[in-house]
């Protein structure tokens, strides 16, 4: 008859505490878990990237139900315990189970602390703690705009970053007179606030809210100073408080959380207690690592067969990482200065950073880092190993800080048992074992198979240095291979390609050994680009290596509609075709049309098999809205009509887009052309932008509005259009012949250097010729894919869907 | 068609109508399957949704017995349903029965 082990509480302290039994005694227990919340265990500290939009609510659950019945787990989930009998060692829930125990581990976690303000019981104003809580938000956003977060402190700002993405305007209220003043002193803070305010968020700082006004729904939020903000939303993240309400009810000894000794016991026999709502020498964790390493010393504790000598919980060294996307803020241990600390800075406001190391007796106890957090697995080394410091040198506490070459990663220097992961405390050399032992190449197998960078994923960027250190010869110049089929890099595979003639995707799959015969969704479409790139005359298109948007030439909608994106010439349009689209949008029922970005109608929701009629009725070409290509070539109005305007910028771009249109390239590539320095074509963020000024043009290169956001260089300035078709035909086919596949001309031209791009475009006059010769060739093969199809029935065939029905 | 137990053999498709590498969708009624014609002419039937968010394999790229989903490049065996790592999960799939030029499917 096997133990019978309950789990109150199935979040992420408990049933750390159970993978860790499992893994210590799998058959020791039978395992019963009662959860509060509907859904299986789930990472909280990500909530604030569901809310960012980072992650989906699926991609934070980290134990599926799956895995509570592979290891024989019974779930009660929607289900809270109301009451605990510790003489008879049985637990009784809300929904009328009675489950008896021989261990109890109470982790019942902790709740948001709600300012008791008259008001605060009004629809609108809500806690950051939960799932609900994020689709509270998420839903509030659709309908309306203004928000209020009440904290400034950790959750509070990773709430407000959420807000921002969620196109709400967030104010940030804060009692204190900086931010996350229990982790940040004061420049750090400084620094971040003006971060953050950069992104978009206001902040009120000692201010005291007094009261929250409204009908039903929050209206309006009051301050003890009288002043006021009108709001739609009001988040509450002014911080937790342990849930200790069932402990207290069933006779456990409370202070401000459910005392526990060395080894998580509480005062009833049996009966223990991990996470938010244990309080251990006088101090109740609210972060994620001290709360694992409870759950590792109470698992060997309950696993083993002399509980004594068991070494127990001393206690942890608390750190604080921020995770809002583009902010990295890093603070642990004391960082405040006092008389008997020194402590080692370092502030560069050039480049926003900032870092503080607090030392006491020759020993780090503290650290703050903004800006630059690569030191972070070290100093907590340094911390939690107590090392004396007295005879190293600055750069060997903060390695970053060897100017000579700051790339070299810090997981360089770190010895084999520091921490790489803090929150499920990984070390380098299991990372690195894992890693050779079982041939690790991603980040996201080294995640799997360690547990490294599956909480709160700060440590990723350091895990990624380890694969480039452990795998490479050496490190920052580890060949990348093209996927996981190969070794080959990008460029080898289209060097032999050339070398060799080879002339078909599966040809080259073979002929390079690939390790699986077939390949993957990321090379097969790599190596039909650069087949036909090497010889466009010669080399067939594989349909069936490119993805659905370029085989089908319309967009696929999360629904597997597909979207529909006529051509329109410099976004030019007129009354003809304006009426033709009207009428194809009525006559195929399509839900949603749109005027998009390139100056364009989008007509959304179109069933594949309709797709051929509905090209066939437009009449019109197709405006490649989804292929690796030409995209669009935005304009202003320009002479045509604008009192600015000095050049003709419908024209140029019309003919940039005739021209260029139904090449293959390497990524898309979109154009605009603004006939003035106004650019209200937004020629800087375009891969190439012309810009037309009194007498003349400039062309800038490598722009990308997109997630790196990137303004395009000036590249040259000339007379005619003609020069500039020029340029950019001998630069579009330098792009095609030597980028990677889906490597945007920005990357590229940041890759190969600016230098580099004028010197083989505008200076090597032969070498230009050369381009441009290869290009035409390359351009003369380009057709207009829709009209192709509709033409040709048996093409047609691959979008007809069969319907069978059973009589 | 003809009905073997609870479970009933539907012709969907010739052999012929299918190419490799590429899938081709056939509603039955209220499920809508993804066929997956293969080097050596087996076919391989699954459900037409992507465990993950629903999205259609049968727009998937096509790697041998693998399928890409379009949405979000989650991979799955066509042959057992099972979604590959580091995702996790798997879809319906149907047996496959050929009869000279006829594919054949069983649904409950």
């Amino acid at each position: 008859m096997r133990e019978k082990l309950v789990l109150i509480g199935n979040g992420m302290a408990g049933i750390r505490t159970i993978e860790e039994v499992l893994k210590n005694d799998p058959d020791r227990f039978d395992i019963i878990v009662f959860g509060e919340e509907p859904h299986p265990n789930y990472n909280r500290i990500m909530l604030s990237s569901v809310l960012q939009g980072d992650a989906s609510v699926d991609d934070i659950v980290l134990n599926s139900y799956e895995w509570y019945a592979e290891n024989q787990i019974t779930l009660h989930t929607g289900d809270a315990v109301k009451k605990v009998d510790t003489k008879k060692q049985v637990v009784y829930s809300e929904k009328g189970i009675v489950q008896s125990y021989d261990k109890l581990i109470m982790a019942t976690g902790s709740n948001p602390f709600m300012l008791p303000l008259p008001g605060a019981d009004k629809e609108g104003v809500i806690a950051f703690r939960n799932i609900k809580d994020c689709e509270t938000m998420i839903e509030t956003s659709k309908n309306y705009k203004k928000a209020v977060v009440i904290g400034g402190g950790l959750l509070g700002l990773e709430a407000a970053r959420g807000l921002l993405n969620l196109n709400m305007e967030v104010d940030v209220i804060h009692i204190a007179d900086f931010l996350m003043e229990r982790q940040l002193d004061e420049p750090a803070s400084n620094m971040l606030k003006e971060e953050l305010e950069a992104q978009g968020m206001r902040f009120h700082l000692k201010k005291n809210t007094e009261q929250i006004i409204g009908r039903d729904r929050v209206e309006e939020v009051r301050f003890t100073d009288g002043s006021s903000l009108k709001t739609d939303l009001v988040v509450m993240a002014v911080g937790i408080k342990p849930n200790i309400e069932l402990g207290k009810k069933s006779g456990l000894k409370t202070e401000r959380a459910i005392l526990v000794n060395d080894y998580m016991q509480t005062s009833a026999e049996n009966v223990y207690a991990v996470g938010e709502c244990a309080e251990h020498r006088g101090i109740a964790y609210g972060l994620v690592a001290p709360l694992y390493e409870q759950g590792k010393v109470l698992a060997a504790h309950l696993c083993s067969a002399d509980a004594a000598s068991e070494p127990g919980y001393k206690g942890s060294i608390v750190y604080t990482q921020l995770k809002v996307s583009g902010v990295d803020v890093f603070s642990a241990g004391v960082f405040q200065d006092n008389e008997k600390t020194k402590a080692i800075r370092v502030h560069d406001e050039f480049e926003g950073i900032y870092k503080k190391v607090v030392v006491q007796d020759n020993k780090v106890v503290g650290a703050v880092l903004f800006g630059d957090t690569g030191d972070s697995p070290r100093l907590l080394n340094m911390m939690r190993s107590g090392e004396d410091i007295s005879q190293m040198s600055k750069v060997a506490i903060l390695p970053s800080e060897s100017s000579s070459d700051s790339k070299v990663s810090p997981v360089v220097a770190m010895a084999d048992g520091e921490t790489i992961c803090g929150c499920n405390g990984v070390s380098k050399g299991e990372i690195c074992t894992a890693i050779t032992d079982l041939g690790l190449q991603s980040v996201e197998q080294v995640k799997q198979c360690t547990n490294a960078g599956r909480s709160c994923g700060g440590c990723k960027p350091l895990v990624a240095d380890l694969l480039e250190l452990t795998t490479g010869e050496e490190v920052g110049n580890v060949k990348e291979p093209m996927c996981g089929c190969t070794e080959y890099t990008h460029e080898e595979v289209v060097a032999e390609i050339r070398e060799l003639g080879l002339s078909h995707p599966r040809e080259v799959m073979n002929v390079l050994g690939w390790e699986s015969d077939e390949g993957c969704s990321k090379c097969r479409p790599a190596i039909n680009y650069y087949l036909q790139m090497v010889d466009p005359i010669k080399n067939a298109d594989d349909p069936s290596s490119r993805f659905v948007n370029e085989r089908v030439h319309a967009n696929i909608n999360h629904n597997g509609t597909f979207t529909v994106v006529p051509r329109m010439y410099g976004g030019v349009t007129n009354a003809d075709q304006l009426r033709k689209i009207a009428d194809v949008a009525d006559k195929y029922s399509v839900p949603l049309l749109k005027v998009t970005g390139g100056q364009r109608i989008d007509l959304f929701g179109v069933e594949k098999e309709d797709l051929p009629k509905v090209w066939s009725d437009l009449g019109m070409r197709s405006g490649s809205a989804y292929a690796k290509a030409l995209r669009t070539v935005k304009t202003c109005v320009g002479e045509q009509f604008c009192r600015f305007g000095t050049q003709d910028s419908i024209g140029l771009g019309i003919e940039l887009e005739k021209k260029f249109e139904y090449i293959n390239t390497p990524h898309k590539v979109k154009m605009a052309v603004s006939a003035c320095p106004r650019n209200c074509a937004e020629s800087g963020i375009k891969d190439f932008g012309v810009v037309g000024v009194e007498g003349a043009w400039e062309l800038y290169v490598g722009g990308n509005g997109g997630v790196d956001l990137r303004g395009g260089d000036l590249f040259c300035k000339v007379k005619t259009k003609e020069e500039i078709i020029v340029t950019i035909s001998a630069f579009l086919q330098y792009y095609r012949e030597h980028a990677r596949y889906l490597e945007r001309t920005s990357h590229f031209v940041e890759r190969v250097g600016l230098d580099h791009m004028k010197q083989v475009v505008l200076e090597d006059v032969e070498g230009r010729n050369a381009l441009i010769e290869r290009l035409e060739i390359a351009l003369s093969t380009g057709k207009d894919p829709w009209k192709e199809i509709v033409e040709n029935e048996e093409k047609q065939k691959e979008y007809q869907k069969t319907h069978v029905t059973m009589s | 068609m003809s009905t073997v137990n609870s479970v009933r053999k539907v012709l969907v498709a010739t052999i012929q109508e299918l190419s490799v590498g590429i899938g081709k969708r056939v509603k039955v009624e209220g499920i809508e399957l993804a066929l997956f014609k293969q080097e050596d002419h087996t076919v391989h039937a699954v459900e037409n949704k992507c465990p993950h968010k629903g999205g259609p394999l049968s727009e998937g790229i096509v790697s041998g017995e693998h399928v890409f989903c379009p949405l979000h490049d989650w991979k799955v065996n066509v042959r057992d349903g099972q979604v590959q790592a580091p995702d996790q999960g798997c879809v319906n799939r149907y047996d496959v029965e050929i009869e000279g030029e006829q594919v054949y499917v069983f649904i409950e």
